[in-house]
């Protein structure tokens, strides 16, 4: 009994190391974003300091110069601008593209559909070299708009496979009453499909700000003003390369743009993950 | 009125055959212009004599890939890539499995902490890295600090872990499994969650231990679901440069250069697009080899 007992406190607390250890693994760069923000600059750049104390109290100097005397805040309403314009021609094109996948497309419909996720998978790496070009030569160069014309290439494929999925769990006798009452397909999808739909378009929302905010080589090749950056883009390349590190303004900036948005995008990584794996799970 | 007019477009837009490709069309079309006609001419570039400021545009055949194959940079970077992704990914799929295993029992405050695991990969990824850039300074990182108030290491043998060649390497590599490793381990988990319960319960009564239900009946089940994920963080850890390009850029002396941002360095910085083209062009063999046993993967998953 007791032994037993031991046994079972044994592997509970292995359990809870493990996880524990993952934990501060995947955690600490954030805590210590964080805990850096708030820290004078004298108490940072003082290597005897313990790194893991406030020997000086806390201040909010930081962010004060991160938004004040940097493009923080710019690149934030860049990132912010480029995002809801991509989330409009991301709906635009994914949602009847999602739904005729579902509804209209025979056999054809799912292996068009899974060709169209695999172009999900076609890297930046491989194709910025002529888009950079072609940016150029559409006059594009250093403006917003080239990333508003090119981020869609990798959100549509993503949210017509995830539109697809959730358009096929709608039960289709709903559009077949409205097309009795003399709606045609097209208006029963305007009218009847798409305002049941707020769940599946809110994860596209979602997805779509996420995947925006987290881009980064299409922004570093094809901005470059320091002005026009997004915030992925400007922190890293504007406030890392200047000759001096503000280490505190630098964590600053990475946490407020990067925690709330994990936050939000934490309630919706399920779906994420069950449109990821659609075929391998059953 | 009302009712008769959509009767009278659904004579032809109202048809399936007509309304599908209709609806599609838009997409497949953008796809088409943003992804397919880039990476066509990707190829033609790799064969062209293209610079980023020159007007003209000269077929030079093979010239490119025979000049770039034969630079250590090049050599190098092949090298450092397959290492990179490899290693990395190795590392991903045994840690998620681990953690998976972990997560799928339950405990108070688990959605916290599932939290916490998946920031790396919900927060933007060049922000996260620059978080290890402060934590892997050369001067004040804390890692140091804790090794020293340890007595692990003294004042004068703080770490480079960005300056020394094999340290560099070692750390890209880790910071590129802390930002897979959420992504992996979600996977894992619905792999997990999807495996009926009766199955171990039956096995636990016929005596089975812990280790032969792991090895004999939960890995194989979870096996697609693991490849799937496998896969996926294949081809990242192949053909992204971010986690290299804030880190290290590469260096030092090319040591964690990789495929990718080499060709970022030859092509956007360099202003050299075909032979940066060139470069990024060696990536795609593999993406089509990832993209088969993606298919071949989904149809299996299908018949069953």
């Amino acid at each position: 009994m007791a032994a037993g007992t031991a046994r079972r406190w044994g592997l509970r607390a292995g359990h809870l190391g493990i996880v524990g250890l993952f934990t501060v693994f995947t955690a600490f760069p954030f805590y210590w974003m964080l805990i850096t923000t708030f820290k004078a600059e004298r108490d940072l750049l003082k290597r005897a300091n313990n790194p893991f104390i406030y020997n000086e109290p806390p201040t909010l100097e930081n962010v004060r110069i991160l938004f004040e005397e940097t493009l923080y805040g710019r690149w934030l309403a860049n990132t912010l601008l480029v995002g809801l314009l991509v989330v409009v021609i991301t709906l635009l094109l994914s949602l009847p593209a999602g739904y005729a996948l579902a509804r209209l497309a025979g056999r054809w419909g799912e292996q068009l559909g899974i060709g169209i996720f695999l172009t999900y998978l076609v890297p930046p790496t491989l194709l910025f070299i002529p888009m950079a070009r072609v940016i150029g030569d559409l006059g594009l160069q250093d403006s917003l708009w080239s990333l508003v014309l090119v981020y869609p290439s990798f959100t549509v494929p993503f949210c017509t496979w995830l539109l697809m999925g959730f358009f096929k769990a709608i039960p289709p006798d709903l559009e077949e009453a409205a097309m009795i009452d003399g709606h045609s397909r097209l208006g029963a999808f305007v009218k009847v499909v798409v305002p049941i739909s707020v769940a599946g378009i809110l994860t596209v929302v979602i997805f779509t700000l996420t995947l925006v905010m987290q881009e980064f080589v299409y922004a570093l090749t094809f901005i470059t003003a320091a002005r026009n950056y997004t915030v992925s883009v400007g922190v890293p390349t504007f406030l890392v390369h200047g000759d001096v590190y503000f280490w505190g303004s630098l964590m600053a900036g990475c946490f407020i743009a990067s925690v709330p948005i994990a936050i939000l995008y934490n309630f919706f990584v399920d779906r994420f993950i069950a449109g990821f794996t659609v075929g391998a799970v059953k | 009125m009302k009712h008769g007019e959509p009767r009278q477009r659904a004579s032809w837009v109202d048809r399936a055959e007509w309304l599908g490709p209709l609806m599609i069309g838009p997409a497949v079309l953008y796809i088409v212009l943003v992804l397919g006609v880039p990476f066509l001419l990707a190829l033609y570039y790799s064969v062209s004599d293209i610079s980023m400021g020159s007007r003209t545009l000269n077929f030079v055949g093979l010239k490119n890939f025979a000049s770039v194959i034969q630079t250590t940079k090049f050599q190098t970077s092949l090298w450092n890539t397959f290492v990179f992704a490899i290693v990395s990914q190795v590392l991903v799929m045994v840690l998620a499995t681990v953690l998976a295993l972990a997560l799928s029992r339950d405990f108070r405050g688990k959605w916290f902490v599932r939290l916490l695991i998946l920031l790396p990969w919900v927060a933007p990824i060049s922000l996260g890295t620059i978080g290890w850039l402060w934590i892997l300074d050369s001067t004040y990182s804390v890692i140091n600090w804790t090794l020293e108030a340890l007595g692990l290491i003294g004042p004068a043998g703080w770490y480079m872990w960005l300056g020394v060649p094999w340290l560099a390497m070692g750390s890209v590599i880790t910071i590129h499994v802390w930002r897979i490793l959420p992504l992996a381990t979600v996977i894992l988990m619905a792999g997990l969650t999807s495996i009926p319960h009766d199955i171990n319960d039956a096995a636990q009564v016929d005596g089975a231990g812990f280790s032969r239900r792991l090895f004999q009946i939960t890995l194989p089940l979870i096996r697609p679901i693991a490849l799937v994920a496998g896969l996926f963080g294949l081809v990242l850890a192949f053909t992204d440069m971010i986690v290299i390009f804030v880190l290290t850029r590469g260096g030092p002396y090319d040591t964690t250069q990789v495929l990718a941002s080499l060709a970022f360095f030859t092509g956007i910085q360099g202003g050299d697009l075909a032979e940066g083209a060139a470069i990024a062009v060696f990536l795609f063999p593999l993406l089509v080899a990832v993209a088969i046993v993606f298919l071949r993967v989904a149809r299996r998953a299908e018949v069953h």
